[in-house]
């Protein structure tokens, strides 16, 4: 039964419908695999296996009387990033600062997923409020890679990566400021997408950056995240900056992606994520994706998105402005942690020893350096100019895209690097999400999928498709049929190659 | 090439209500500067008749329907404080002596 683990979402979901197996029967082939790997990968803040278990029970139940399923998906399990505010689990965003908060609300993803019937079985791992490449910068220890136990499995959403990667899970769901849900699906061989800005409700996510946030599915497959994405997606009233138009028609797209054509389709290269920096063999895995594409039918031009250069110092001064904003409601009153209320000391003394032993280092570099970016006499030279860089971005992508459908780069420079190799160094740190940053910038849609292994040293390479904003279908479209060429090569999923970490365990 | 202080992190630590170390103060000073020599970078691109962008889609004002929704109870909204008094949020003295 724990082959069920190996299964993917849509196969798992037919089967349920089905009614060959339960959803039951599901959920504990996936607990019991979560027990089995998860003290060596800990990818799981949080588990609650009844509630899981009730859950799934609530689906079979419903078929037995002969009701449709309430999704696509229903009977599926999920795991959740632990920045999605959830009423019966903590919420803990990898932070001191919240640990053990129970928030009061369900966020909208939550609530949709509940109301699809998707079993959410617990909380992931995540750099502190999203601020991280590798999931080091959790409170609670870091994630490590399946594919190399001494790796790390990206950041921030490593722990949903990791999950997904290792058969914990079919399905999670990230999010994706500067790449957090691109990055770890290309070190862990796993497809992230971020949605289009606005495509997914931001209500009940904790902000980092409120301009640049978007959450978004993990899977193992391109079909899996498009039917994840329809599930989470679409307007939501309570999310000011939701996007009041259907959801792009994502399933569809990958499903006529995966028969293999994409004859007449443009696919540009950028010149710019390319050269020094980059490992040899992700640049190599690249380019046999590359060539995959051409086979396919699409032709392959070079594109120049000269701003993209300057995308990563834009974004490392947008971000850590709006976190400076949005880290100021973790203030010791309401909820979360509250250090040195002796009677004796003032609500701002309590303040600043709250947040000085709540946060993390990185966290506050980060809002240091947003309120170094937004003092008087420094505003214009940094957060004015990024703001303005940003306008340059989103004009060379419209550039791009009336000489293109997608532009394609690896989804970041290196293959999953050491625990511990970048953590004292944050600007190494920070070039994992070189070429990631730019579609945040401009709100556009983008998404990873697994290119194969670095022939250097066997690990996972991901290639990025960036599409236009509410053209996500575009970006599927051209992933599904990638997927279908690279698995009919290497006869199989990449995903299906992770090692055996129940032996690893042993 | 930027340069910064330890006192101009004393003070941005003050500002964003960080209770810092003096050894965080010698780290942070440190790392900032080379974070913010990079980030500097920006500079570079002449953008003088640029318009800013705050935001990837144009933001516009929402409304909705003037009519009543149910926010949260006292109890939920209190659920998650350290400590609570009548009903209410209760906090540290909000003046300083100094």
């Amino acid at each position: 039964m724990t082959r069920l683990t190996r299964w993917s979402a849509a196969e798992l979901a037919a089967r349920i419908h089905a009614q060959d197996i339960t959803a039951v029967e599901v959920i504990r082939a996936h607990l019991d695999r979560i027990a089995a790997v998860d003290p060596a990968l800990h990818a799981f803040l949080h588990l609650d296996a009844p509630a899981a278990l009730a859950a799934a029970a609530a689906v079979d139940d419903g078929l037995r009387r002969g009701d449709p399923p309430a999704s696509p998906l229903a009977g599926v399990p999920l795991a959740l990033k632990d920045v999605f505010t959830t009423v019966d689990m903590p919420t803990t965003c990898g932070s001191r600062i919240l640990q053990g908060w129970r928030p009061p609300y369900d966020a909208t993803v939550t609530r949709r997923l509940r109301a699809a019937g998707v079993v959410i079985v617990g909380k992931t791992n995540m750099d502190e409020f999203a601020m991280g490449s590798s999931t080091e910068n959790s409170a609670y220890g870091p994630t490590r890679n399946p594919w190399a136990l001494d790796r790390v499995p990206g950041g921030s959403g490593g722990g949903s990566a990791a999950a997904v990667a290792a058969f914990e899970v079919p399905l999670a769901i990230g999010t994706d400021t500067g790449g957090s849900i691109r990055q770890p699906s290309a070190v862990t061989g796993t497809v992230g997408v971020k949605p289009t800005y606005g495509g997914v409700s931001r209500y009940g996510l904790v902000a980092f950056s409120s301009s640049l946030d978007q959450g978004g599915p993990v899977a193992r497959t391109v079909l899996d995240a498009a039917l994840l994405h329809e599930v989470i997606g679409g307007y939501d009233p309570l999310d000011s900056t939701s996007i009041d138009a259907p959801v792009p028609p994502v399933v569809e797209a990958a499903r006529a992606g995966a028969t293999g054509d994409l004859t007449g389709l443009r696919v540009g290269v950028v010149s710019q994520f390319r050269g020094d920096g980059y490992q040899p063999g992700v640049l190599r895995a690249f380019e046999v994706a590359v060539s995959r594409l051409r086979e396919l039918g699409a032709e392959i031009v070079e594109v120049s998105c000269p701003s993209f250069d300057h995308a990563l110092p834009a974004y490392y001064l947008i971000a850590p402005s709006e976190c400076s904003s949005n880290l100021a409601r973790f203030d010791g009153m309401r909820y979360g942690l509250r250090v040195g209320d002796d009677g004796s000391r003032s609500a701002e003394e309590v303040m600043s020893l709250t947040r000085e032993a709540g946060f993390g280092p990185e966290v506050k570099r980060r809002i240091m350096l947003g309120t170094y970016a937004l003092s008087a006499g420094y505003y214009d030279a940094y957060y004015g100019q990024a703001q303005k860089v940003r306008t340059l971005i989103i004009r060379d992508f419209a550039t791009a895209f009336d000489q293109v459908d997608v532009l394609v780069s690896p989804t970041t420079p290196t293959t999953a690097f050491r625990i511990g190799e970048r953590v004292d160094d944050p600007l190494a740190m920070y070039l994992s999400d070189l070429c990631t940053i730019p579609a945040n910038l401009a709100g556009n849609a983008a998404l990873s999928v697994p290119a194969g292994l670095s022939d250097d040293d066997g690990l996972p390479v991901g290639l990025q498709v960036m599409a236009p904003a509410l053209a996500d279908d575009r970006a599927y479209r051209v992933a599904a049929a990638y997927e279908a060429a690279r698995d009919g090569a290497d006869g199989g999923p990449l995903a299906q190659r992770v090692p055996d970490l129940e032996v690893a365990v042993r | 090439m930027p340069t910064i202080s330890r006192d101009e992190v004393a003070h941005l630590a003050r500002l964003a209500r960080l209770a810092v170390t003096e050894e965080e103060l010698d780290l942070f000073a440190n790392q900032l500067e080379v974070i913010l020599t990079s980030v500097a970078r920006v500079g570079e691109v002449a953008a003088a008749d640029i318009p800013p962008t705050s935001h990837a889609v144009g933001l516009t004002d929402v409304f909705r329907a003037d009519v009543t929704r149910p926010g949260l109870t006292q109890q939920q909204a209190l659920s998650g404080a350290y400590a609570t008094e009548d009903g209410r949020f209760r906090v540290p003295r909000i003046l300083d002596e100094s």
